[in-house]
């Protein structure tokens, strides 16, 4: 990503509500979360932008049984932003354990939410979280 | 580079045991040195693989004290690989590598791993590891979970809907479990039924317990050594005459799930150094960790069209004896069992002793080519080895 923008900058930008992405100045291809090079052209020339925080569901799963310190059931989804790019997160429903796959192509709005960290990887994080529309 | 080929092999039995990580290694290390017709003290080099020690043991740094156990000199330098679940092929392929350059004669390489010391959520969180730890290992994605996406974007992409293709899925851990019971070293040597498959717990919609491999204990490892060396080590030598390793960054990039990259380009620069083809092949061990990953990996490795695989193993062609390439004679990771640092290793060990005609009730008739096939991570690492028969 460009040398002034750190992954602690694109999460304090997801805490301020935005969903950042560099822009390619070659391709003009948005990445996100936000990368040393484009990931289309593997170009430097990139700017810091925002993008729109609107997608579909390409894939997802219930975890049922989840790692220590976690809380099954809770689903993890793949979406398709409208800019392009696709990002990872948790798809937030009321009852994620009644969940199948006729939310595959769905459109959902993308926020996200601090989990806090572990033993393991102690820093607490921005992830980001979905809804459906 | 030089001609290379593997001498000897070795590998404990795959489940639960009581030994330490090293201890495994010293077994299937030394059986791999006896097998090779030679000492401790002729090795080279230490390609050794073993991922979560650290967590298993508190042991980082294991490399050289596998290396002190099983006595090599200490001119023979002992280096730690960890590719996630392809640990132990990364450094066979390297091991490989180096004794073709000419750089080492004969070098010893594995892995070893004693995942069962963990408990379930203490081994799902570890093995998570494997993931992205800014952008997925937060949203509490496992293993399980990342194949579930894959599945369910199969099932998707293709139109097949998800009961018929689950049908197909348990068929592929039916022929796995058939083919592991007549391993005496499997974890779970017993055959079982695609009703049993398909009653048992949801780990990661849409796959059920018995979709996914165990978490084992286990060490394999195999001396591999040039050509000129091998002449007097055994009257049986099966030749690397290929490899490939791939990488890749976190499932938001690669997108398309049922179409894994990373292991189309490891497996054509593997095809192109041996010369030869999908078609060629005779048997192939390869990483079916959850069932749906047999289905994508049978696919990428140009043995079935894309969305084509589904129903292989329900059609009988990648069971011993079937028309296809024969896949997981072995019981593969789901049967034989799945102790990450050593899974590789335990790969090659199949496919050298089915070249070499010493498969007893899992032998592949007449078995020249065989291709190894491992994946670590969330599609991240993906190395493939090719051997033939001397
Ligand atoms: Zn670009």
């Amino acid at each position: 990503m460009p040398a002034d923008f750190t992954f602690q900058q694109y999460q304090q930008e997801l805490t301020d509500g935005r969903l950042t992405a560099t822009v390619c100045g070659k391709c003009e291809t948005y990445t996100t979360p936000p990368q040393a090079v484009c990931r289309n052209c593997g170009g430097t020339d990139t700017k810091i932008t925002e993008i729109v925080k609107k997608g579909t569901i390409r894939t997802f799963t219930v975890i049922r049984v989840g790692p220590e310190g976690t809380q099954p059931p809770y689903i993890v989804a793949l979406v398709e932003t409208q800019d392009g790019p696709w990002v990872m997160g948790n798809l937030l429903v009321t009852d994620p354990g009644k969940i199948g796959p006729e939310i595959i192509g769905k459109e959902v709005e993308i926020s996200s939410q601090v989990v806090k960290g572990d033993i393991y990887a102690i820093e607490n994080l921005n992830v980001l979280t979905f809804s459906l529309v | 580079m030089r001609e290379v080929a593997v001498a000897g092999v070795g590998m404990t039995k795959f489940g639960v045991s009581e030994k330490t990580n090293v201890d495994m290694f010293a077994e299937a290390g030394l059986e791999a040195i006896q097998n090779s017709s030679i000492e401790p003290g002729d090795i080279d080099a230490l390609f050794f693989g073993n991922c979560l020690g650290d967590f298993e043991e508190g042991q980082m740094h294991m490399a050289p004290f596998a290396h002190s156990v099983i006595g090599l000199p200490m001119s023979s330098p002992a280096t730690r690989f960890e590719g996630a679940c392809a640990t132990a092929t990364v450094a066979i392929r390297h091991a490989a590598l180096l004794v073709g350059a000419g750089v080492y004669d004969v070098v010893l390489a594995g892995g070893t791993e004693r995942t069962t010391i963990m408990d379930t959520p203490m081994a799902t969180r570890t093995f998570a590891m494997g993931c992205h730890a800014q952008y997925e290992s937060p949203t509490g994605l496992t293993f399980p979970g990342v194949f579930g996406m894959a599945a369910h974007m199969y099932s998707s992409k293709y139109d097949i809907p998800l009961k018929k293709l689950k049908k197909h899925m348990a068929e592929v851990s039916v022929k796995n479990h058939f083919h592991g019971a007549k391993n005496p070293k499997a974890h779970f040597p017993k055959e079982i039924t695609v009703e049993k498959v398909l009653s048992g717990p949801m780990i990661a919609d849409p796959l059920q317990l018995l979709d996914c491999c165990p978490f084992s204990d286990g060490s394999a490892a195999v001396v591999i050594a040039s050509a000129d060396k091998i002449k007097s080590m055994t009257d049986k030598p099966v030749f690397i005459v290929g490899t490939g390793q791939a990488s890749a960054g976190p499932l938001n990039f690669q997108q398309d799930l049922t179409i894994v990259k990373t292991r189309m380009t490891s497996i054509k620069h593997a095809y192109k150094e041996a010369g030869i083809g999908p078609k060629d092949i005779d048997l192939c061990e390869l990483h079916d960790c959850f069932t749906i990953a047999e289905i994508l990996a049978i696919e990428a490795l140009g043995f079935y069209e894309f969305g084509e695989g589904y129903d292989a193993a329900t059609k009988g062609e990648t069971r011993l004896g079937g028309k296809g390439v024969t896949i997981n004679p072995s019981g593969g990771l789901k049967a034989k069992g799945h102790p990450i640092g050593a899974t590789g290793a335990a790969q090659v060990v199949e496919i050298v002793e089915q070249l070499r005609g010493e498969a007893g009730d899992r032998q592949v008739d007449g078995a020249k080519i065989g291709v190894v096939d491992t994946l670590g991570g969330d599609f991240g690492t993906i190395c493939n080895i090719i051997l033939r028969r001397g």
